[in-house]
């Protein structure tokens, strides 16, 4: 664009700003969990990794992350499935009803977690009258990561279009052939950045998960909101945290290797 | 077609002739799920709110009443609450739209090809770490001997400490990267010679930006506003960690709907931010900002 060179100076200036905003609370977390304060005083009285060392013999934080990677990996194989299936019904045909259908599945990350959450756990336990455990966590997730893999899914669908599909089945290949060997290699890597994306969804959801989960189910973010404000606990969950930001860069890393092979139409036709 | 792989008795080939049967099964489960489980599980929900839960015995009485909705009106905590609620959400979705602007219009428009690789995975990397991580960092920054304290010190200034300042500042801070990459996207997608052709004729850059880009850009906004709109209304962790005293109307939502067990007035508090969130999306909808997300 034709700006102004001090133009092109300011709008550089505050994006670093901004970056710099962005990353300046992650990185306190990151110093704090070794700060020898307790109560996290600024600037760090001094550095001690006895808080890293309890935050790993932490029974508690262990095992809510178990809990969070099983939850997580149940809820993104329900929603990678029924995802592509709706994308490709959306995608590939035309009916009544059909905006309806896709504004459906935006529904649960469009309407306030809460109202999901409350929702979800009246139906369970006064409706169904099944009491709340991991498997009610599963279900509550998958219901609001469909849209993730639905969006990317759909993206690819759509970019490609039906051509090679139809080519398929005019050259004899049956419904389940076409779908093994022409669309779902089309599809593979918005699948896996679609699962990527709900897996992150749900291992960090906190809301809907307060209502849904069972008394011994603990996810991890239940378990850092129940610990944060306990002044004994309060070193161990700022390591946890620490840790989750440190995590965090496995799946840009992952995405990025994605994009790189983003072009994933079928290179080698067997 | 009909000798083709696709036989006459196996099960593709029979989904193969129709094509309707095979639109059926494939939209069949997740609609069953979203459209039957989930559907009526909102639908039993709002039901709920027009029911009344007996003071004594804490049941809940199926008798049609509007009681739920005449408390929300009549006591005039409740309805602080849904302005408070409100107002944070609009400032929440100004301030990032404020932000996240010029940072999109250098990603999009000045930053080379490297830059603006490397800018996109900055601004979304922060997205990917947890939320309860991200609003526990802005309670230390906030805290009262923290770094915001620490840096407005000297200038005589108090730090704001927990309230919905640090609230605004925290989910803004939360829903930021939801606004600046849709309107990144936006920004990518107007081509340079349209900018070029505003600007030989006459256009200065203000011009431009107001008659040209803003123009372009409004279902981006509005699209990335979805976002920072609706997760604010439905919050109550945030205000919880950061906000001090102060309640959302998720607050209220929460403590009624679990320790005090008034289900159909939680269901009622919690038709409000529904509704505003129908409106909002019907409003949005015009402008084509559904397209975008």
């Amino acid at each position: 664009m034709t700006l102004s060179r001090n133009a092109r100076l300011l709008l550089a200036a505050v994006t670093g700003l901004v970056l710099l905003v962005i990353y300046l609370p992650l990185g306190l977390v990151l110093v704090n969990s070794f700060n020898t304060s307790t109560s996290f005083t600024w600037p760090p009285s001094g550095f001690t990794t006895k808080w890293w060392d309890a935050a790993w013999h932490s029974a508690g934080a262990r095992d809510a992350l178990a809990l969070s990677l099983e939850v997580a990996a149940f809820a993104t194989v329900i929603s990678l499935v029924l995802g592509t299936m709706a994308a490709l019904a959306l995608q590939r045909y035309r009916f009544f009803g059909r905006d309806a259908v896709s504004l459906l599945i935006i529904l649960p990350i469009a309407l306030p977690g809460i109202v999901t959450g409350i929702a979800l756990q009246n139906a369970f336990t006064k409706i169904l009258g099944i009491s709340l455990s991991f498997w009610t966590i599963v279900i509550a997730h998958a219901t609001f990561c469909i849209v993730t893999v639905f969006n990317n899914a759909v993206a690819r669908l759509r970019r490609v279009g039906g051509n090679l599909e139809e080519a398929s089945m005019d050259l004899g290949a049956g419904t389940f052939t076409t779908f093994r060997l022409v669309t779902f290699p089309m599809l593979r890597s918005a699948l896996l950045a679609g699962g990527l994306l709900s897996f992150a969804l749900s291992f960090d959801e906190i809301i809907v998960t307060t209502f849904t989960a069972g008394a011994g189910s603990q996810t991890l973010p239940l378990w850092i909101f129940e610990n944060m404000f306990r002044p004994n606990q309060a070193p161990v969950v700022n390591v946890v945290a620490a840790a989750l930001i440190v995590l965090s860069i496995v799946p840009i890393w992952l995405a990025q290797r994605l994009s790189v092979d983003d072009e994933g139409l079928p290179t080698a036709a067997p | 077609m009909e000798q083709g792989a696709a036989g006459r008795s196996t099960p593709g080939g029979t989904l193969h002739r129709h094509p309707r049967l095979r639109l059926g099964l494939l939209l069949g489960p997740p609609m069953l799920w979203l459209g039957v489980a989930y559907l009526t599980a909102l639908g039993a929900l709002f039901l709920t709110a027009f029911w009344t839960t007996n003071s004594f015995t804490g049941d809940i009485e199926k008798v049609w009443n509007l009681d739920n909705f005449r408390q929300l009106w009549e006591i005039g905590v409740y309805k602080t609450v849904a302005f408070r609620t409100l107002a944070i959400a609009v400032s929440v979705t100004v301030v990032d739209a404020v932000i996240a602007f010029p940072i999109a219009l250098f990603m999009a428009k000045i930053a080379s090809r490297r830059w603006q690789r490397i800018l996109v995975i900055a601004v979304l990397m922060p997205l990917w770490a947890s939320y309860l991580v991200k609003a526990y960092a802005w309670r230390a920054m906030f805290s009262a001997t923290g770094p915001v304290h620490w840096l407005l010190d000297p200038f005589g200034i108090s730090s704001p400490g927990y309230g919905l300042t640090a609230t605004v500042v925290t989910l803004a801070y939360l829903w930021l990267p939801y606004m600046i990459l849709p309107m990144y996207a936006g920004l990518e997608r107007v081509p340079n010679s349209l900018l070029e052709a505003s600007a030989d004729l006459g256009a200065r850059p203000g011009t431009t930006l107001r008659r040209v880009i803003l123009p372009i850009l409004t279902p981006a906004v509005f699209a990335g506003s979805i976002f920072t709109f609706s997760l604010t209304l439905g919050d109550y962790i945030t205000v919880k960690i950061v906000g001090g005293a102060n309640q959302m109307l998720g607050n209220v939502v929460y403590d009624n709907s679990g320790a005090a067990g008034n289900l159909p007035f939680a269901a009622a508090v919690a038709t409000i931010p529904v509704v505003i969130m129908l409106v909002y999306l019907a409003v949005v909808r015009r402008t084509g900002a559904l397209d975008e997300l």
